[in-house]
């Protein structure tokens, strides 16, 4: 069947909307602390797995699964952040790479030990299964709800960097580290803050994830790529780039997929080299 | 590192014969004698090491971090199974070829590779290799796709040697290639340009100020790793007589990261090292399911970084020098 272009574009952006939530938290955390945390998607998996067991094992409703998720996530990224990140703050990027890439080999092996190699199998509630269709066009519910949650988000996350005393803080330290510790701010703890809340909303991401890309122990690494895509195009530090960013991904991975299957994921890795190349610190960056 | 106050004398006698090396390089030699069943192992990790010598050139040295290095390792990897596969099986000629074919990529690529620093050139050399396998994967009326490359039949060494299974071949043939390039490689770094080089790693932008061009310096070096790691992957195409897309793979970049920092960056022999202990103990391992092997790895990854952050070379280095300054 050959999709209509609506549909494609309406799939790829709700694609796009979960690599947002994937990977807003790294871009922020990137900007603020240059520190390139391989491991990101690490605790996208764990959200993924908390959420995974809840519903299948424990018998939760799937929504109530998901602040558990962001919780799981958040708090485990914080130990992290306390027992090995912080000694690697001022150490070169390429030794914040190995001890991040060693969390993810850590953290694949660790899930197929728990979970086995298999896919994760999810049941959504009955009221985000099906589709509906508006104005003569379908749409999935579960994809409706996906675009819903990252829309709402987006703006508490605008929102509350823009309008609130925290986000200022967060906004200084991402400009300018070194002034705002001199105007007083408490960089590492705000910086302690944004990490858990990017690396919870990692964890969100990693559940929301499951009905759509599915979860196995290689999640940490398969998606690990098309984050780092998202964080490098739009620019570090910037909500909007990795908004922009992670939409235009997601279409045009699913348009690629749709139009042209043979060329598999060459498409994406083509304009990510282009557009790194004409614009090295990402369509918004400013550094 | 003690810098004498002249470089001239300071590379002089760096360019001098220690005895550990002499005996390292005849050690070399023992598989043949105390281990004859191993020499197929043996001879993947010489390969190994001279893909990790490679990378040592422009990480330890220049400071590009590059995630993408096996590019240029399944290029030359697959030019080398191409040409014996379209009827010209002589090694020594299709090793050279591979090797010019690699170090062209090499040279185009560099022009990108020396515009860039930090994350942007984390993620170039990501890319690029990602689009080099990927374009492999799709092009598989060329290399076989999924399936590897097959119907690669390799002549016989100078018309007398045949790779087989005991590996003697293709162990001599993979050290003595090992040994020329490293000795290529001592010299590189033994020179003002390898100077040039760590001055590089140390301040990108304070060598162009003192009069020595960056970029230059980077093209030229990216250039020499990308023909030895060319050479390499060649190796592994001849000796194993099969290429797989794995041969470009991001694990396998990934994988000579972690071997070349396990042995320890910026030291000649690091890549040797790190090599050894890697392929050995992998292959000892092997029983286990590779998912724990991964595990260990990336304990062993996490170690190094906090404890022993130039390897184990290193640390030795570390600890020899405190035992001196006690004595």
């Amino acid at each position: 069947m050959i999709a209509s272009a609506f549909g494609v574009l309406f799939d790829g952006f709700a694609y796009g909307m979960l690599l947002f939530i994937l990977s807003v938290g790294l871009s922020v955390t990137l900007g603020m602390m240059n520190f390139v945390n391989l491991a990101h998607c690490s605790f996208a998996m764990l959200g993924g797995f908390v959420t995974v067991t809840l519903t299948n094992e424990l018998g939760w409703p799937f929504l109530a699964s998901l602040p558990f998720a962001f919780l799981s996530a958040a708090l485990v990224s914080v130990a992290f952040e306390r027992v090995l990140y912080r000694r690697l703050y001022r150490a070169s990027d390429l030794d914040q790479c190995l001890l991040t890439i060693g969390i993810v080999f850590v953290s694949v092996a660790v899930a197929a030990y728990i979970y086995g190699t298999i896919q994760q199998p999810l049941n959504l509630p009955p009221y985000l299964r099906g589709t509906v269709s508006i104005l003569g066009q379908s749409f999935g519910v579960y994809r409706l709800f996906l675009i819903g949650i990252s829309i709402v988000i987006t703006v508490a996350l605008i929102a509350a960097l823009e309008y609130t005393r925290f986000g200022a803080q967060v906004r200084a330290a991402v400009d300018n580290q070194r002034m705002a510790r001199g105007l007083g701010i408490d960089v590492d703890r705000v910086f302690a803050v944004t990490f858990a809340l990017g690396s919870g909303l990692a964890g969100l991401g990693g559940a929301l994830a499951i009905e759509i890309v599915g979860l196995d122990h290689a999640f940490a690494f398969t998606y690990l790529i098309y984050v780092l895509i998202v964080v490098a195009v739009g620019g570090l530090g910037s909500i909007a780039g990795s908004f922009v960013a992670a939409s235009v991904l997601g279409i045009s991975d699913m348009a690629g997929k749709y139009y042209f299957p043979e060329l598999g994921a060459f498409l994406i890795y083509f304009v990510m080299v282009a557009l790194l190349m004409w614009r090295p610190v990402g369509l918004f960056g400013r550094r | 590192m003690t810098l004498s106050t002249e470089p001239q004398r300071y590379l002089a006698a760096q360019i001098r014969w220690q005895p550990v090396e002499i005996a390292f390089w005849l050690a070399t030699l023992l598989p043949f004698v105390l281990t004859p069943n191993y020499l197929v192992l043996a001879s993947q990790i010489a390969i190994t090491a001279l893909f990790a010598l490679s990378l040592d050139l422009i990480l330890g040295y220049a400071g590009i971090v590059s995630l993408g290095h096996a590019a240029y390792f399944g290029f030359g990897s697959y030019t080398a199974g191409l040409i014996a596969k379209w009827g010209w099986g002589e090694p020594l000629t299709g090793l050279v070829l591979a090797a010019a074919a690699a170090g062209v990529l090499g040279y185009v690529t560099s022009f990108i590779i020396a515009r860039f620093r930090h994350l942007a050139l984390i993620m170039i050399t990501l890319g690029l290799g990602l689009l080099l396998a990927e374009a492999a994967n799709s092009a598989s009326w060329l290399t076989g796709g999924a399936d590897g490359l097959q119907g690669v039949r390799m002549w016989k060494l100078f018309g007398v040697f045949p790779f087989d299974l005991y590996g003697t071949a293709a162990y001599s043939y993979s050290l003595v290639v090992l040994f020329l390039a490293f000795l290529v490689a001592r010299r590189l770094i033994n020179s003002p340009f390898g100077l040039a080089l760590r001055g590089i790693r140390e301040n990108a932008i304070r060598m162009p100020a003192i009069g020595a061009p960056s970029p230059a310096h980077i093209r030229k070096v990216y250039t020499i790793a990308a023909v030895m790691a060319g050479i390499a992957g060649a190796l592994l195409a001849q000796t194993t007589e099969t290429v797989s897309l794995e041969t470009l793979s991001f694990a396998r970049s990934a994988d000579v990261l972690v071997i070349l920092i396990l042995g320890g960056a910026g030291r000649l022999y690091g890549g040797i090292v790190g090599a050894i202990i890697y392929m050995v103990a992998r292959d000892q391992f092997s029983g286990l399911n590779p998912q724990y092997w991964y595990f260990w790895i990336g304990t062993l990854l996490i170690a190094v970084v906090i404890f022993l952050p130039n390897g184990i070379l290193g640390g030795m280095a570390r600890l020899l020098r405190s035992e001196r300054s006690r004595a």
